[in-house]
């Protein structure tokens, strides 16, 4: 049997965590926005397939930045 | 005018097939004769200018609506044709749905059992994809289900349909004429159509073919009356006439019973004509042509392309109120100002409303008339008449003034214009500049100011707007100001900065010069100082001083030369080091940038006006020129250079000994003749690189040449080496040149040579000119580079586009994230860091300084 790859321990893949649904109030009040105005990520996206996410979810991912150092993204699942 | 509009919105539009039935309820007139006049040259009733289909002529009544010349927007006809004819922008589709329908019921080649499973997965193709990947796949189905040659329903059995381009079909050898195709298309069922994404409502198949034929208005295809009183008609009109001259003769023939064969070719030249009126464009048909053998522009070329309605007249934007000539330079300008000859600053106009305070003002110009400026050209009365100034009216044009009027006047020194150079690529491509009429022909600027323009002077040319409201001259000087301008949103530093001859001017200047005082205070003088009650009262006035005086006096700055020397100004005193690129520069100029950020735009702008002037003046009055000469080496460090060459030859040759052995080591990831490659390319690099750190070190410091390369002027060392020393290795794609005759680069070399020589390696400097071989190396390398900027500047240019266009609608919002127009967020935090480049320096913050300053 081939050992399956995990792919969140890449390099490349930045830290994806689901958000509670608190968080996902606090950060849609923060920027006075609802959910139909984050950028999305498909259900599909193999990393949000692991995250165990369901729809209208959010995702906030974690990256390392040339010019922040670390930067925050969120986004929406969809289908 | 009433203001009680009616709001409606758009929820969607459906195009259809016109029907005839349709084509007759809108005509207003039938066309029976080609004819267009008669002897009085009056419209002939029934022909293709009769006055029912809209009036052209001025005087003349539109019979339809009453309404004259220019009121009335022109009314359909049409023709009856003698046979029908088919519509050649529907051949594709007439053929796929003779293909797939019965040659007898006229049914879809599908069963019925099959459609009723399948409509679902049909009906979410068509919401996917749209209506021709349906249509698509019910092609396919039948191809696959093999119907083709049997019809499920009425079991007849089928031949093939095949069309020879452009528009004739044959059901299997025999030929089908139109008048049997309309009857194949009328049997199909409502039902079926929709499988094929025609709504039978607004398109029955039928309709393809044509039995009537609108024809359009005489308003679109207006005539025209030359000068000798000749009337010319427009292409579509004798592309009517042909087609309704023909038609007659087909009626005439068809009811005078005339043999088969006379009546089938008229009716081919029927359909050609017809074909040829919607589309002169056709590959199997020999274009419609005037007499004089130019091809007639029918319907489709009048839409289609560049030169089409569309891309022309409705995307197309034309601007008034604009100039365009070559530019040519003119540093004794301010920088935000444009040179205009006096000839564009006459015919050039600016509207200025008379007030009774403005009132004797505008008059003088009104006086002045058109022909001596400075002048009016026009002036607009209340109600919008616009009323040209020429001597006849001037007269009466000036008793009539009062305020409320507007006059036209021409453009003075100070007023507001934009100034634009193609590609305008960023916002530094249009800039506003302050007005300054001159004598003689070109558009002047101060060549400061070339950089954000990326223009030069060879023969560049440059685009000028002027702003019509006060309005847009607010918005222009606010927005758009060189002022505005001067720090590049792209990396936060300096765009518009010294240049060439300002920096090695400057660089001499503060590096060596000493100047008597009567010297130093002409020279400032020259530049624009007028001021001179703290200037040093001693005889022999230091260039850094001079340099100094320029500077404001309490300005305190800290930074590196090129070369990584300190430089130092304390209370607005050059204490130590030199200017050169890296402080004057543009993308670089950190001075500038401190400048900037201490004393604002309006002032960097005059300093940086002055320091040009003063760095040119310096070379001025001091000489500088440069020559061959400059880079002659003694003989010394010219065997030294032949030493390295030979060195670097005879280290090629053993790598090559020992690849002929087998013996050399490929490197990781590469064959052995690659690593061999590259090998060759390093030791002949490093050779060449040898070469100009001994010309460097050896050529005078105080030659001008070198002062230019050192000041970072213009030139670098490897320019330098190659005049002196050693021109280097000729690479083509990377690589050394291999291309030419077989095995070998050029027949004067062995076959497989491999040594420098052969594969293009130049160990002779231009001064020393180059042997045949090496110069047609270099033409080599030469002809490659050009092609590739040639080749990859219009695709890069698109690639910019297709990049700006996309992302214009971004907006980064108060909150720092980046939205789109419709307010979805693309970045939480702009640039990830929420910096605004352009208050950076070079893209970061110097706290330190920000710390001190405070403190």
């Amino acid at each position: 049997m081939k050992k399956e790859f995990d792919l969140t321990s890449h390099v490349l893949v930045p830290k994806h965590i689901l958000m509670n649904k608190k968080e996902v109030e606090e950060l849609l009040e923060k920027y006075k926005i609802t959910l139909n105005e984050l950028p999305r990520i498909s259900l599909k996206d193999p990393v949000v397939a692991k995250l165990n996410a369901s729809l209208d979810d959010v995702v906030k991912i974690i990256r390392s930045s040339s010019t922040s150092g670390e930067s925050e993204f969120y986004r929406r699942v969809v289908k | 005018m009433t203001t009680d509009y009616l709001f409606k919105k758009i929820d969607k539009i459906r195009f259809g097939v016109i029907s005839h039935k349709m084509i007759k309820k809108m005509a207003s007139a039938k066309i029976v004769t080609p004819e267009l006049y008669d002897k009085e040259g009056y419209p002939v009733d029934g022909g293709l200018m009769d006055t029912r289909l809209g009036v052209i002529d001025p005087g003349l009544k539109c019979k339809t609506c009453g309404s004259k010349l220019k009121e009335c927007i022109g009314h359909f006809g049409y023709i009856e044709l003698a046979r029908p004819v088919i519509h050649v922008k529907f051949v594709k589709i007439i053929l796929d749905l003779l293909r797939c329908t019965c040659q007898e019921c006229g049914k879809i080649l599908l069963p019925d059992e099959y459609i009723k499973k399948h409509m679902k997965k049909f009906s979410s193709i068509e919401k996917r994809k749209g209506q021709k990947f349906k249509r698509v796949k019910v092609k396919e189905l039948i191809v696959k289900l093999k119907t083709i040659n049997k019809c499920p329903h009425c079991k007849a059995k089928l031949s093939k349909i095949k069309i020879e381009k452009p528009y004739t079909f044959y059901q299997g050898d025999k030929r089908l004429n139109p008048i049997e195709i309309r009857t194949r298309l009328e049997k199909i069922p409502d039902e079926d159509c929709r499988l094929f994404g025609l709504n039978p409502e607004v398109v029955r198949p039928e309709w393809m073919i044509l039995t009537l034929m609108a024809i359009p208005p005489v308003t679109m295809r207006p005539s025209i009356t030359l000068e000798s009183g000749e009337r010319s008609e427009d292409d579509l009109t004798h592309k009517l006439g042909d087609v309704v001259r023909i038609n007659q003769r087909l009626f005439e023939n068809i009811n005078a019973g005339a043999p088969e064969i006379i009546i089938e070719d008229l009716w081919d030249l029927l359909q050609y004509h017809i074909t040829t009126f919607f589309d002169n464009n056709i590959a199997q048909l020999p274009p419609a042509r005037h007499r004089s053998g130019q091809p007639l522009k029918t319907i489709t070329e009048r839409i289609k392309s560049k030169e089409g309605r569309i891309r022309h007249n409705l995307a197309g934007k034309r601007t008034n109120f604009s100039s365009r000539t070559v530019i040519s330079p003119d540093s004794m300008l301010a920088l935000d100002e444009v040179g205009i000859p006096k000839e564009v600053a006459m015919k050039l106009t600016i509207p200025e409303r008379i007030t009774e305070w403005n009132f004797e003002y505008l008059k003088k110009y009104v006086e002045n008339g058109p022909k001596k400026y400075p002048g009016a050209n026009y002036i607009i009365r209340p109600d919008g008449k616009k009323k040209k100034i020429t001597d006849e009216t001037k007269e009466q044009l000036l008793e009539e003034l009062q305020p409320g009027y507007y006059v036209e006047r021409q453009l003075l020194d100070g007023d507001v214009a934009i100034f634009n150079r193609q590609p305008s690529l960023h916002r530094m491509s249009m800039m506003c500049h302050r007005i300054k009429v001159l004598p003689y022909l070109t558009f002047r600027l101060n060549p400061a100011v070339c950089a954000p323009y990326n223009a030069d002077f060879d023969g560049d040319e440059m685009n000028l707007h002027i702003p019509q409201t006060e309005e847009a001259r607010a918005e222009a000087e606010i927005l758009m100001q060189v002022q505005t301008q001067l720090i590049s949103p792209r990396y936060g530093l300096g765009i518009i900065a010294c240049n060439q001859d300002a920096i090695s001017g400057n660089f001499i200047l503060t590096k060596e010069l000493k100047l008597s005082r009567e010297d130093a205070i002409q020279l400032l003088a020259s530049i624009g100082i007028e001021d001179f009650t703290n200037f040093s009262n001693s005889d022999i006035v230091e260039g850094k001083d001079v340099f100094s005086f320029v500077i404001p006096k309490d300005f305190n700055f800290k930074g590196k030369t090129r070369a990584g020397e300190e430089v130092v100004i304390e209370k607005g005193k050059l204490k130590k080091g030199f200017m050169d690129s890296a402080n004057l520069g543009s993308g670089s100029g950190l001075l500038i940038r401190n400048l900037h950020k201490n004393y604002g735009s309006a002032m960097t702008i005059d300093i940086l006006g002055k320091l040009f002037r003063l760095g040119i003046k310096v070379l001025l009055k001091y000489g500088f020129s440069t020559g061959l000469a400059d880079t002659d080496l003694p003989e010394e460090s010219r065997d030294k250079i032949k030493e390295i060459l030979s060195n670097s030859e005879v280290k090629v040759d053993s790598l090559i000994q020992s690849y002929v052995k087998n013996e050399l080591n490929a490197l990781p990831g590469r064959t052995v003749r690659e690593t061999l490659e590259l090998r060759i390319l390093e030791t002949l690099n490093k050779a060449r690189n040898e070469c100009g750190r001994i010309v460097f070190k050896t050529l005078d410091k105080n030659s001008h040449t070198l002062i230019m390369a050192n000041s970072g002027a213009r030139g670098n060392i490897i320019n330098l080496a190659q005049m002196a020393s050693c021109v280097g290795q000729q690479a083509l794609r990377g690589e050394r040149i291999e291309r030419g005759y077989k095995d070998r680069t050029l027949s004067c070399f062995k076959q497989d040579a491999l040594g420098s020589e052969a594969h293009g390696f130049i160990g002779r400097g231009f001064k020393q000119g180059l042997k045949p071989h090496e110069f047609f190396f270099m033409a080599m390398t030469g002809r490659d580079s050009l092609m590739d900027t040639a080749l990859r500047t219009p695709k890069s240019g698109y690639l910019y586009r297709r990049l700006a266009n996309s992302m214009q609608d971004l907006k980064v919002e108060y909150d720092y994230t980046v939205r789109n127009a419709s307010k979805k967020i693309v970045q939480f935090t702009y640039g990830d860091d929420g910096l605004d480049v352009s208050r950076t320096e070079g893209g970061n913050i110097n706290i330190k300084k920000i710390i001190q300053s405070v403190l």
